[in-house]
């Protein structure tokens, strides 16, 4: 898997012949690159709230799952796509388990605290008003809590758009696989590694900034104090 | 399924495994994994923790430390390793050594750079005019006070950093004849289904170190913080 070939020192760092030629490739592999994140990322989400809402209800439970987030959190990519190939193949759901379970710590924090920011009172309110504990926690708690939420989820998002290029020694694609291709073929190709790394941190950058728009958006009222 | 494990376990039980010279041994690639990322944890600490501090100090560079972090996240530590290594081989360097530690240098600096800064901000300013009026000079403030104050978030940084460093020294076993524990992921991979053994025992030994490493940071926090100073109330910025 290591590449012997010396470089062809020659070949300038960066044609803009190849991204030409290379143009729909490049497309499709954003394309996979955004596909892995946002699976990640909802998978994330959807089991942070989850342990949330039982971190809610009991105490004891949040110091649980944080410290079952934090040793996640700690398992190095690799390490762990090597622990899930031997079951799952070289196959998305081997490059999404991990991927998702690193959104799990930055996520959970965020949610409990940002709903444990709600006011007493407006908690008080609402059930007052005859809110069930569902309802309280869909339609009065999860949206006060948003940009906390929100803050969240754009560390988790950035951090996951890096860690996905890894996912291209599963053979997954993505724009990890310009990065992989770069030193793959007979001579060093710079131009597809910098293609990869530029466009990893731009996607980055550019849903980093898609989630500040809608946080913004979504909850008006915060303009002034969010932190992660 | 069961037939994965017995893999992984006859893997373990080969020749050399075990031994501390040969590259094949467990504990050889743990003393290469560890070295490496220790001395690229300690080279890019000599250049934060100073520049950072005397920047925080005289309270310079405030946006730096807090783009910096968020600058190191976007970057792909995978493509950084495969540019720098590609750059050293069009120079003809060592490609072994100099891509991984730049690379495992550069991943390091943000948490560095941004908790170090966080730290030295967060000390009591009125505790800082005290000591200037006892006749401190700046440099004592420095050195004396807002170092060891700031130490348990600067240690706080230098944590996640290390895991970090630990994370992708493995990846840097895909450039790389070392790689350290990574070396037995990235050599399964290349051999396809005959691999899964060596893979799900590379996998598992790149997790323990990370989990024992995790274990041994906590402890070196908690003895390495002066006295007087209580962890549970050193302000942690975020550091994730």
């Amino acid at each position: 898997m290591r590449a012997i070939v010396l470089a062809d020192s020659d070949r300038p760092l960066f044609e803009w012949r190849w991204v030409e030629r290379n143009a729909d490739n490049i497309l499709q592999r954003l394309g996979e690159h955004l596909a892995l994140t946002a699976t990640a990322l909802a998978a994330g989400l959807v089991v942070s709230i989850a342990l949330a809402v039982l971190s809610l209800r009991w105490r004891w439970f949040y110091p649980v799952a944080l410290a079952g987030a934090g040793a996640l959190y700690v398992i190095p990519s690799l390490g762990a796509f090597a622990l899930l190939v031997p079951f799952f193949g070289l196959s998305f759901t081997t490059a999404v388990i991990p991927l998702a379970t690193y959104t799990l710590l930055i996520l959970l924090r965020n949610i409990v605290t940002g709903i444990q920011q709600v006011p007493a009172d407006v908690r008080e309110a609402a059930v007052g008003m005859g809110f069930t504990r569902a309802r309280l926690l869909v339609s009065v708690e999860l949206p006060l809590a948003l940009p906390v939420v929100i803050a969240g989820l754009r560390v988790a998002a950035v951090t996951t758009i890096g860690l996905v290029t890894v996912t291209s020694m599963l053979g997954m694609g993505g724009l990890g696989f310009f990065i992989r291709q770069g030193i793959q073929t007979t001579t060093p190709n710079p131009t597809a590694i910098i293609v990869g790394i530029v466009l990893s941190i731009a996607l980055a950058v550019v849903v980093d900034f898609l989630l500040w728009l809608s946080e913004r958006l979504l909850a008006p009222w915060a303009r002034k104090k969010v932190r992660a | 399924m069961s037939n994965i494990f017995s893999e992984a376990w006859d893997w373990l039980g080969e020749p050399n495994r075990w031994s501390w010279s040969d590259p094949a041994g467990i504990p050889y690639r743990t003393v290469e994994h560890l070295s490496f990322s220790a001395l690229s944890l300690v080279i890019a600490a000599a250049l934060t923790v100073p520049t950072a501090l005397w920047l925080a100090h005289y309270r310079r560079g405030a946006f730096l430390a807090s783009s910096l972090v968020n600058i190191g996240r976007a970057i792909p530590s995978f493509g950084l390793i495969i540019l720098f290594w590609f750059l050293a081989s069009r120079w003809e360097l060592n490609t072994d050594f100099w891509p991984l530690l730049i690379a495992l240098v550069a991943l390091a600096l943000p948490p560095l750079f941004t908790n170090t800064y966080a730290g030295v901000i967060s000390v009591d300013a009125d505790a800082v005019d005290a000591a200037r009026g006892t006749g401190y000079t700046e440099a004592q403030i420095m050195f004396r006070m807002e170092l060891p104050l700031a130490l348990p978030v600067i240690l706080a940084g230098a944590r996640v950093a290390f895991l970090q460093l630990v994370a992708t020294v493995a990846i840097g076993a895909i450039v790389n004849d070392g790689g350290g524990l990574g070396r037995y992921i990235v050599d399964g991979f290349a051999q396809g289904r005959a691999g899964y053994g060596e893979i799900l025992a590379g996998g598992l030994a790149v997790i323990v170190l990370a989990l024992l490493c995790e274990g041994a940071f906590s402890l070196i926090t908690r003895f390495a913080v002066p006295k007087g100073l209580n962890l549970e109330n050193a302000k942690q910025p975020q550091t994730l």
